[in-house]
């Protein structure tokens, strides 16, 4: 597969080049670069943005957000509630896959069950069905343990199989990171619905895509074959960009939209992402863990907390790091997120003087040393967000020792796992489903209870009545009731300084002025709607 | 009281002996016809003493948080007639620090790894390349089969892996204050190979000598021969060694903080200063990374210059 | 002879195992490996079962041992970021690394041993000089920037070279080339020329050196004073004499530039095993890590035994002086 028949390729390559000019059209190849490789090409592998936004182009959901983010029926072409606890799905008729098997209730069935296998990393996905029933071919129905008003949102990113190519290849159960002898069939190959087909793939180093000529949809794209690359390093790929050697790239360092624009034949292409990033405080420990303040936490005191979001001017951090380039923000939630609230979005006021004084009421006039922890790979120039702030904190007489890390070594060290080691830190969040209750949940919960609730919650913020409403909006059913609760969960976690949220982060991308692309809030590329012209 | 006195008269006497025959002797005599070693070492004494006085030197302090300010980020050289700040020759960082001043405080951060790990593994080098000359015998073999292994792995390797360990062994803060002796030794460590093969060499040569083996049948100790016969005699190859050891300490320094393990960036060597400039090559801010690029050129050139110099110049044959 | 060979055998195997040793010891810093194996969404409960799982909990010695065996019997486990064998993704890697070493090393040669000649010859002229100085250069800027400007300089504002990559590469039973395309090669000049430098400057100088060495030397006078010509004395008495210390040096040299090509590598995208490494480093990929450094000592061990063994049969001299360093 990974070598096939490439000799024989070359060969006819050089006699398609020699028939050129005899007036053929000329299969349209794409070539597009991102800083990272995708880890699988099993739909179950991995729950995470770049692999499931590539997958999509191969396989394909029961419901799908189309070019303007709107939700519209894929596998199925309709669905409703037939009780509060049951969605039914009926599956589109007639819609092959890859490899010329059919699409029916039993591959949705098999699906599912295939989520929560050992290697799944898709089990908050299987959690949300309790039961799935056939009630024919094309019919099926998934029981949720709760009504739950948003399930087919939360299930775009969950992709068909088919059941019978899984089982002849013995990939039943989803990729595990612990593998076997030979590793699992479907990690380096790929059988879906979707518009593109893998013709090739060398993991970490390119992966090849043909259009699937029976597509059932129709689709904008006029690509023949897809070539991605990962390219690791910002200035590779700028340059692989500027030199037309790739197509499109992204992401590309915001500082270089200058020059993208300057340089003949591509342009940047921004926009804001639906990730917000934050900052946060220990509030739960009585002593900090990186301090010398003794004794007592200071960022228990709402004073230190405002004085923090007094002392941080987000515009500076807009104009100077991020080069106009983001949205400065008051809310943990960006404005393409359900639930958002633009009354609530006002950010904290930049005020250094009064910072200074909040310090000293709060006891601390000459401030006080803290260690701030900060990835310095992981969102866009997250490391020189992170030098801005100790920058704009030291004016106000707070001292703060910067630890920026790799992703891993950070990760490694503020998440549950080892602790939640930190007492200030710079984290980023986009909700996975797009809905506010995502966030609330997650990151503003008090941790510690069930279900993993809180568990984002590194710096600790608690304040109860935010898990009672992050329970109540998720079973809620009325749109209006349901907002109202969102709204007053953001505004006690905004009053009482919970996070400090910063900005809305942009998309960057970088794309030549051949090809015609659509850039979607979450940093997904989905190639139904990329084309190129000669 | 008496002799204390005796010995600094006669280490000044033996100072003032040594100048003099300094000044008369052959390698003066080269230095001073040769225009390549006097610009190199007059640029190797600049960097030198304007890495020393950096704070006094330097029109900024770099590392005072409360003085830069982000608005002050990314302005090109003074003499750019749009944004250009006459406050910053050279232009300021993604941080809004002067580049000058991060140029000389990153010299002395880069100097004093380079000289430092110098001094190890030349001291190391020495003392193992003494022992292995002179003592000879299964701890001579010993030695040198180490040094065999080590010279067929590259220093970067060597050092990629010291570090790592330092790492690992250590706990956070405490490594967080030795990072820099960790990078110290692991460069360091890596160089001591040669030092210590031209050292035994030598050794093994004069160790077949007639005059040390008249100071041994005198009853002269071990020691005292191989410090005061012997090793004199390996200066010059030693002093040459050392010089181009420098440079490369230096670039491999450089080299270390591409890939995330040289000193912390707020503390930035030249090295560190280019990898972040890298960022904003294609942005044309190149003012962030070409500076201290031809500062590290420079800086490095002029220290293989006079390596080159001094290599020929102790060479006798080539005279 | 045979008794030195399986001296240096076990010595290897002790080499090899303490690089292995510290290999691990590494791991534990570079961060926590769960964290780039699942998605965001993945609760607590789940990280610490599969953590459980990939037997990441177990005492450090229990996990060395177990990667010892392993890689004993050529197994090197299996990667978390690729989940596939290490064994098939390295198998994949080694064509193109192995290619770009071999280039580079021809190219420092090729040019190294010319020039070395040439300034030791002619060692005023104005040529010699100023290679000498071009080669400092070389020497004088950090790899990672002269990759960067190469492809600023022929990549984006010329174009004429790929910016990234290994361009269209052929399949030869298990092997893969670059050789035998045009974008194969053309994506072979910059990285090739980057790595290349510092061995060329390092080359030209024992060049330099040794010739100016061995031109001094008797036999060399006598060569002359017989009336023979410059030409041949130069190349088939001095050169000749050179080639020992050259064969020694660059043969310990290919290491260094199969190490060194990890950051030639990264910077161009070049799919070999420095760039695996790096990714694996990046990502905590514990078992690509172990493997490349474990396979990069058997390189070593491997050159190094060559080079021994050459010297043997190149200077018969030398197989005294080995025995009396083996203490024997």
């Amino acid at each position: 597969m990974k070598f096939r028949n490439k000799l024989l390729a070359v060969a006819v390559a050089a006699g398609t080049a020699l028939s050129l000019g005899m007036g053929a059209a000329q299969a349209k190849t794409f070539k597009y670069a991102f800083q990272g490789d995708l880890q699988t090409l099993d739909p179950h592998g991995l729950f995470e943005t770049m692999t499931l936004g590539f997958q999509r182009n191969i396989y394909e959901g029961l419901v799908i957000r189309n070019d303007k983010m709107e939700m519209v029926g894929a596998l199925a072409e309709s669905w409703e509630n037939t009780d509060p606890t049951t969605w039914r799905f009926h599956l589109r008729k007639g819609v092959k896959f890859h490899e010329g098997g059919t699409l029916g209730a039993d591959d949705v069935e098999f699906s599912v069950k295939r989520l929560s296998t050992e290697g799944s990393d898709m089990k908050v996905v299987a959690a949300l069905i309790s039961d799935v029933k056939i009630i024919d071919d094309y019919t099926v129905d998934l029981i949720t343990p709760s009504p739950n008003p948003i399930l087919p949102l939360q299930l775009e990113i969950f992709y068909i199989m088919d059941k019978q190519w899984a089982e002849e290849h013995n990939s039943v159960e989803a990729t595990n990171v612990k593998g076997g002898d030979e590793g699992n069939y479907a990690n380096l190959h790929a059988n879906g619905t979707g518009p593109f087909m893998v013709k090739e793939r060398q993991s970490g180093v390119k992966t090849v895509l043909v259009r699937n000529p029976d597509y059932w949809g129709s689709m904008t794209s006029n690509l023949d074959e897809v070539i991605f690359t990962p390219i690791d390093q910002d200035a590779t790929r700028v340059a692989a960009l500027i030199s037309g050697d790739v197509d499109m790239a992204y992401p590309i360092p915001v500082q270089d939209w200058g020059r993208l624009d300057d340089a003949e034949g591509v342009k940047p292409l921004a926009g804001p992402e639906a990730r917000t990033i934050f900052l946060g405080f220990d509030q739960l420990r009585d002593e900090l863990l990186a301090s010398n303040v003794k004794g007592k936490n200071p960022f228990k005191d709402i004073r230190v907390r405002q004085a923090f979001a007094a002392a941080i001017n987000l515009d500076a951090i807009k104009k100077k790091v991020m080069r106009g380039a983001s949205v400065p923000t008051g809310l943990m939630v960006a404005p393409q997120i359900n639930g958002f609230n633009g009354d609530l979005n006002e950010p904290y006021a930049y005020d250094p003087a009064k910072a200074k004084e909040l310090l000293a009421e709060a006891g601390y006039p000459d401030g006080f040393e803290v260690t701030m922890d900060c990835p310095n790979n992981r969102y866009v120039n997250d490391e020189r967000i992170c030098q801005a702030v100790v920058g704009m904190l030291a004016k106000v007489g707070v001292k703060i020792d910067l630890l920026a890390q790799p992703k891993s070594k950070y990760f490694g060290k503020v998440l549950a796992q080892n602790g939640y080691d930190t007492s200030f830190f710079l984290l980023g969040w986009t909700p996975s489903t797009f809905d506010s209750q995502n966030p609330i949940s997650a990151l503003m919960a008090c941790r510690g209870g069930e279900d993993d609730i809180g568990a984002f919650n590194l710096g600790g913020y608690c304040n109860p009545r935010i898990n009672e409403l992050a329970a109540a909006v998720q079973s809620e059913t009325d749109q209006a009731k349901r907002q109202a609760m969102i709204n007053e969960a953001f505004k006690i976690h905004k009053d009482e300084v919970g996070h400090l949220p910063l900005h809305q982060q942009p998309l960057s991308w970088g794309v030549s002025e051949k090809a015609d692309i659509v850039q979607r809030p979450d940093n997904v590329f989905d190639l139904r709607y990329a084309s190129i012209k000669d | 009281m008496g002799s204390s006195d005796m010995a600094d008269t006669t280490i000044s006497k033996g100072f003032t002996d040594r100048m003099r025959r300094f000044f008369d002797s052959d390698i003066w005599y080269s230095f001073r016809r040769s225009p390549v070693a006097i610009v190199s070492t007059g640029i190797t004494l600049v960097f030198f003493l304007a890495a020393a006085f950096a704070p006094i030197v330097a029109p900024h302090n770099p590392f005072d948080l409360a003085a830069i300010d982000i608005m002050d980020s990314n302005l090109p050289p003074a003499w750019d007639e749009f944004e250009g700040d006459t406050r910053f020759l050279i232009g300021t960082d993604d941080q809004g620090r002067d580049v000058l001043s991060t140029i000389i405080y990153g010299s002395r951060i880069s100097l004093v790894v380079g000289f430092a790990s110098v001094a190890f593994s030349l001291v190391l080098g020495v003392a193992l390349g003494l022992i292995s000359g002179y003592v000879g015998g299964r701890l001579d073999a010993f030695i040198m089969r180490v040094a065999d292994v080590q010279l067929s792995f590259p220093a970067i390797l060597i050092a990629l892996l010291i570090d790592g360990v330092a790492r690992s062994v250590m706990p956070r803060e405490l490594h967080a204050d030795l990072a820099f002796y960790v990078l110290i030794f692991a460069i360091g460590i890596s160089g001591w190979v040669q030092y210590a093969r031209t050292v035994r060499g030598s050794a093994m040569v004069e160790k077949s000598k007639e005059y040390v083996q008249a100071a041994r049948v005198i009853g002269i100790r071990r020691g005292t021969i191989l410090v005061r016969h012997i090793l004199p005699n390996v200066t010059g190859p030693v002093l040459v060694i050392a010089t181009i050891h420098l440079a490369i300490a230096i670039i491999t320094e450089a080299t270390l903080s591409f890939l995330g393990v040289g000193v912390p960036p707020t503390t930035p060597s030249l090295g560190t200063l280019i990898r972040i400039g890298n960022d904003f090559l294609f942005s044309g801010e190149w003012w962030i990374t070409i500076f201290p690029g031809i500062a590290l050129v420079v800086l490095v050139l002029a220290v293989n210059l006079m390596g080159d110099w001094l290599r020929d110049a102790l060479n006798p044959k080539l005279r | 002879m045979l008794g030195f060979i399986v001296k240096r055998m076990i010595q290897s195997v002790i080499v090899m195992l303490t690089v292995a040793l510290i290999a691990f010891a590494l791991f534990r810093y570079v961060g926590d490996p769960i964290n780039n194996m699942v998605g965001q969404d993945t609760t607590v409960e789940e990280r610490d079962e599969l953590r459980e799982r990939l037997g990441l909990n177990d005492p450090f010695l229990v996990q060395f041992g177990r990667f010892a065996w392993a890689s004993a019997k050529g197994e090197f486990g299996f990667s978390y970021q690729h989940r596939r064998p290490v064994r098939d993704l390295i198998a994949e890697r080694l064509p193109a690394t192995l290619e770009l070493s071999m280039v580079s090393a021809v190219l420092a040669l090729a040019v190294g041993i010319p020039m070395g000649v040439y300034t030791a010859l002619r060692r005023d002229g104005f040529l010699s000089r100023a290679f000498m100085s071009l080669s400092l250069i070389g020497v004088s800027l950090p790899t990672f920037l002269i990759g960067i400007l190469l492809i600023l300089f022929f990549g984006v504002i010329l174009r004429w070279l790929p910016t990234f990559g290994r361009g269209d590469v052929v399949d030869i039973g298990w092997w893969t080339t670059g050789f035998l395309t045009v974008s194969g090669l053309k994506a072979m000049i910059m990285p090739s020329i980057t790595l290349a430098l510092f061995q060329m400057t390092l080359i030209m100088r024992l060049v330099r050196a040794e010739m100016l060495e061995v031109l001094r030397t008797d036999f060399v006078k006598f060569a002359r004073a017989r009336g023979l010509p410059d030409r041949s004395v130069h190349f088939r008495h001095a050169l000749k004499n050179t080639m020992v210390p050259v064969i020694t040096i660059t043969g310990l040299q290919l290491g260094s530039i199969i190490a060194f090509a990890i950051i030639t590598e990264s910077v161009f995208q070049w799919p070999g095993m420095g760039l695996m490494f790096i990714q694996a480093i990046g990502e905590v990929d514990i078992p690509i890590m172990a493997a490349y450094l474990v396979l990069i000592a058997l390189f070593f061990v491997i050159i190094n035994l060559v080079v021994d063994l050459l010297y043997l049969v190149v200077d018969p001299r030398l197989r005294v002086d080995r025995a009396t360093a083996n203490g024997q």
